[in-house]
């Protein structure tokens, strides 16, 4: 399950880009297939991202677990 | 106009490696890979090399043919079994090495935010996860220029517990090793140790400044004098040459790895390599070959950049010398599904086995 900032998504319905951190508005968007998110959705932070064979956890310092799969 | 067909190309031209020398004639191309056949599975025989570079020039057309010879030379010298694997980057990015592929290097700004070594719970979920897809092998990689004491502390606790957890087969990857580490480790149940030549000595200064090839080799001798597997692998697409992949081969079979972990780029937003070519897809099929004809009895192992360099082609590798592969998720990025790799294996009859000389 993706909670938000699903790899690949880019920017849309959330404030920033996972994959680049800008602002949704000012990323045509840049994400990869195969990358997990990289920043928070809500805030842009980077994300501390934990990737095991079976899935990754994206956590924000300021608004906790923001993604998994 | 010609009315004559011609190519079209449908994507931008992917990186090819520099040659040394034109494309041998078919005719050339096929006596060469009979006689490469003769060699390795009548006469059982290491090619020489002269021989692999006269195989590595055959035309893309041949490149089937010679992917033939690879699956059977691995069928012959490793037996049908492929193994599978799991990775986990226990403790990612803030490394002070400046590989130049590497998303983990404290020297680029890339989206990667270095993090602590997990906790112990942590590393054992991943194990689990491991365990459960199938596989044999577990690697726990630390992003670090070598283990420190506290580091090594952590390995050798690691180990044994998730061993006994799980009861897979413990790996672990930690950078250059002192002689007395390489002790401990091994002493510890690390079953393989991974430590990678990546390219060939005469294109290493390019991609890496921090450590000398030396400290590599070193590392890698004083694996296999504590008792430990060598896992030493290549990364392929950073702009070296055919003449270097062949250098690549000839140094790989100088430090005898028990497995050769074969990746190719996947360019890193931020690093150096960040915006190369990735390696056109036939090109892999013909370096996969190439590397199981040069090294006809390692676990030659499919690792990174498979997804994107390979796509639709992933099975063709299968059948062109690998036995073996990383499944799931890698350190930083995402594999394909583990269903789709097992659903591969099934597919080709592949049975699922433990390989290497220890068990």
């Amino acid at each position: 399950m993706a909670v938000s900032g699903e790899a690949g998504t880019g920017p849309g319905a959330d404030a920033h880009c996972t994959s680049c951190g800008r602002p949704a508005a000012d990323c045509a968007g840049c994400a990869r297939t195969l990358d997990p998110p990289h920043y928070c959705a809500t805030c842009g932070t980077r994300l501390a991202v934990r990737v095991s064979p079976g899935g990754w956890v994206g956590r924000c310092k300021h608004h906790g677990e923001v993604a998994r799969s | 106009m010609s009315d004559t067909l011609q190519p079209v190309s449908i994507s931008p031209r992917p990186g090819l490696a520099k040659a040394s020398r034109p494309p041998l004639a078919a005719d050339v191309a096929r006596k060469a890979i009979r006689a490469a056949e003769v060699a390795l599975l009548d006469e059982r025989r290491m090619l020489t090399a002269d021989e692999l570079a006269e195989l590595a020039h055959v035309p893309d057309s041949a490149v089937p043919s010679l992917a033939a010879l690879a699956h059977e030379v691995r069928l012959s010298w490793c037996g049908p079994e492929v193994e599978v694997e799991g990775i986990l980057s226990a403790k990612t990015g803030g490394c002070p090495e400046d590989c130049h592929f590497c998303s983990q290097s404290a020297a680029f700004d890339t989206p990667v935010k270095a993090t602590p070594f997990l906790d112990t719970e942590e590393v054992l979920a991943a194990a689990r996860e491991t365990a459960e897809l199938g596989a044999s092998e577990f690697c726990i990689v630390l992003a670090v220029r070598g283990p420190d004491e506290r580091t090594m502390g952590r390995i050798l606790e690691l180990v044994p517990l998730v061993k006994a957890e799980t009861g897979l087969n413990v790996a672990v990857s930690a950078g250059i090793l002192t002689a007395d580490q390489a002790q401990r480790l091994g002493e510890g149940g690390v079953h393989r140790y991974n430590h990678n030549l990546e390219t060939a000595a005469s294109f290493f200064p390019r991609v890496v400044t921090t450590h000398d090839y030396a400290e590599r080799l070193e590392t890698c001798e004083l694996v296999r004098a504590n008792g430990m597997e060598l896992c030493c692998g290549a990364l392929l697409g950073m702009g070296e040459s055919v003449d270097q992949r062949l250098e690549l081969i000839e140094q790989l079979r100088s430090v005898e790895p028990a497995e050769v972990p074969l990746n190719f780029l996947n360019p890193r937003p931020g690093t150096p390599l960040g915006e190369a070519p990735i390696v056109e897809a036939l090109e892999a099929i013909r370096w996969i070959a190439m590397f199981r004809l040069g090294l006809p009895s390692v676990i030659l192992r499919y690792a990174g950049g498979r997804e994107i360099t390979l796509r639709e082609l992933q099975i063709m590798g299968m059948t062109s010398g690998i036995n073996a592969l990383i499944v799931g998720n890698y350190l930083t990025t995402l594999g394909r599904t583990p269903d789709e790799d097992l659903q591969m294996l099934d597919d080709l009859k592949m049975p699922i086995g433990v390989l290497g000389k220890v068990i």
